[in-house]
């Protein structure tokens, strides 16, 4: 006999399963300017293996990859290059920004270098360093790792966040226009009444 | 007592530039020349620069090894704003010599031709003969200039920006351009998770 699961139930369960496909094969797109690339590099490499984490291949097609790591100072050269590249993406798919110079320009400030990607791209994780040891790097993609966890869902709906803030402002502007009628909402009569039973609790 | 070791004397790194010099006052009058350890600089006005840098091409200089520009605009003993520095080789007899022009901002350009279009005779451009007749390499060396200091070379094949993007406005490393910049680095679209 067929059991008919409420939807939530099915839909979380899947949710965790294809975080756990997502967050152990994220195959990063190397964007790789400046000297951040020498480390990214290096934590790909053999001693500081960024393949254990499931990056197996660092596929320099946006097609076939899922993580963009920005590796270097972008300039403004670049950064149409860089928007590109990221739309060219497939969903779902995030962004480290890594080292001192993606974050937010490092010791580069000057007319051409763009002070911090995230002015123009969505980033999900932000590596300090110049350059970020791999160690710091791994522990990037580790904490990425725990937000696909912790966040994603299957149909990829944590990447919309339109309706996310349209909801956010109806809350806030209807919390504003409605007046609260205490006799009549029920939230608001079992919270006055809770508070009169402490009251009671607190004075006996 | 410290013991003296006899080190075999280095020879100089470039070779004597005294015959060149002899060769250029002879051919073109008096230039203003200083010597320091072995770097040769003569000064030319730009009236005469491309023929002193023929000159030295036929004598043997046969390698522009650089060609930039300092802005003097904020030096206080300056008398012309733009001051080109070619740094000139000779691979045959190993002669360096550095020759300066100094430009300034004219409001007209006696050196305008026609095929450099019609604004180019009152663009307000430092303007200099182009190099690139006599070296090859002038042509990406004069485009940075012109792209980073905003001085013309008349006759380059294709004077455009190098180093900048071509849709750039300003000559950034002019001493009134300020480093951050006037806005440029952050004209872009903005990309949200939404737009995918």
């Amino acid at each position: 006999m067929a059991l008919e699961l409420p939807e939530n139930v099915v839909v979380s369960k899947l949710d965790e399963l294809a975080n756990w496909c997502r967050k152990n094969s994220l195959w990063p797109m190397p964007f790789a300017t400046a000297c951040c690339g020498i480390e990214l590099m290096a934590t790909g490499a053999a001693k500081h293996d960024l393949a254990r984490f499931g990056a197996e291949v660092f596929r320099f097609s946006p097609r076939q990859c899922d993580l963009m790591i920005v590796a270097g100072r972008v300039v403004m050269k670049m950064l149409p290059v860089l928007q590109r590249i990221w739309l060219q993406m497939h969903e779902p798919k995030w962004c480290i920004s890594m080292g001192a110079c993606a974050s937010t320009g490092g010791v580069f400030d000057t007319y051409a270098v763009v002070q911090g990607i995230d002015r123009f791209l969505p980033v999900d994780m932000y590596v300090p360093g110049c350059p970020p040891r791999p160690e710091q790097l791994i522990q990037a993609i580790i904490d990425l790792q725990d937000k696909i966890q912790r966040e994603g869902t299957i149909t990829g709906r944590e990447f919309s966040t339109v309706e996310r803030q349209l909801r956010k402002r109806a809350l806030v502007e209807s919390a504003d226009l409605l007046t609260v009628d205490a006799s009549r909402n029920p939230n608001i009569q079992r919270a006055m009444s809770d508070r009169s039973a402490i009251r009671r609790i607190q004075t006996s | 007592m410290p013991i003296s070791i006899p080190m075999p004397s280095t020879p100089p790194l470039t070779a004597d530039t005294s015959d060149i010099l002899r060769f250029l006052t002879e051919r073109f009058g008096a230039l203003e020349t200083s010597l320091f350890r072995d770097q040769t600089r003569i000064v030319v006005p730009e009236s005469k620069s491309l023929e002193v840098l023929a000159f030295l091409k036929d004598s043997g200089f046969d390698m522009l090894v650089d060609l930039t520009c300092v802005d003097y605009l904020e030096y206080r003993d300056a008398l012309r704003r733009y001051g080109l520095v070619y740094l000139l080789a000779s691979t045959l007899t190993n002669q360096r010599l550095t020759l300066r022009v100094f430009v300034d901002d004219p409001v007209m350009n006696p050196h305008a031709v026609l095929s450099d279009g019609p604004e180019a005779a009152d663009k307000p451009m430092p303007t200099v003969r182009s190099a690139v007749p006599l070296w090859a390499a002038a042509n990406w060396l004069e485009r940075e200039v012109w792209d980073l200091f905003g001085v013309r070379f008349l006759g380059h094949p294709d004077l455009r920006r190098l180093v900048m993007p071509d849709a750039f406005t300003a000559h950034p490393l002019r001493k009134d351009y300020p480093l951050q910049g006037r806005g440029e680095r952050h004209n872009f679209p903005v990309l949200t998770r939404d737009d995918g």
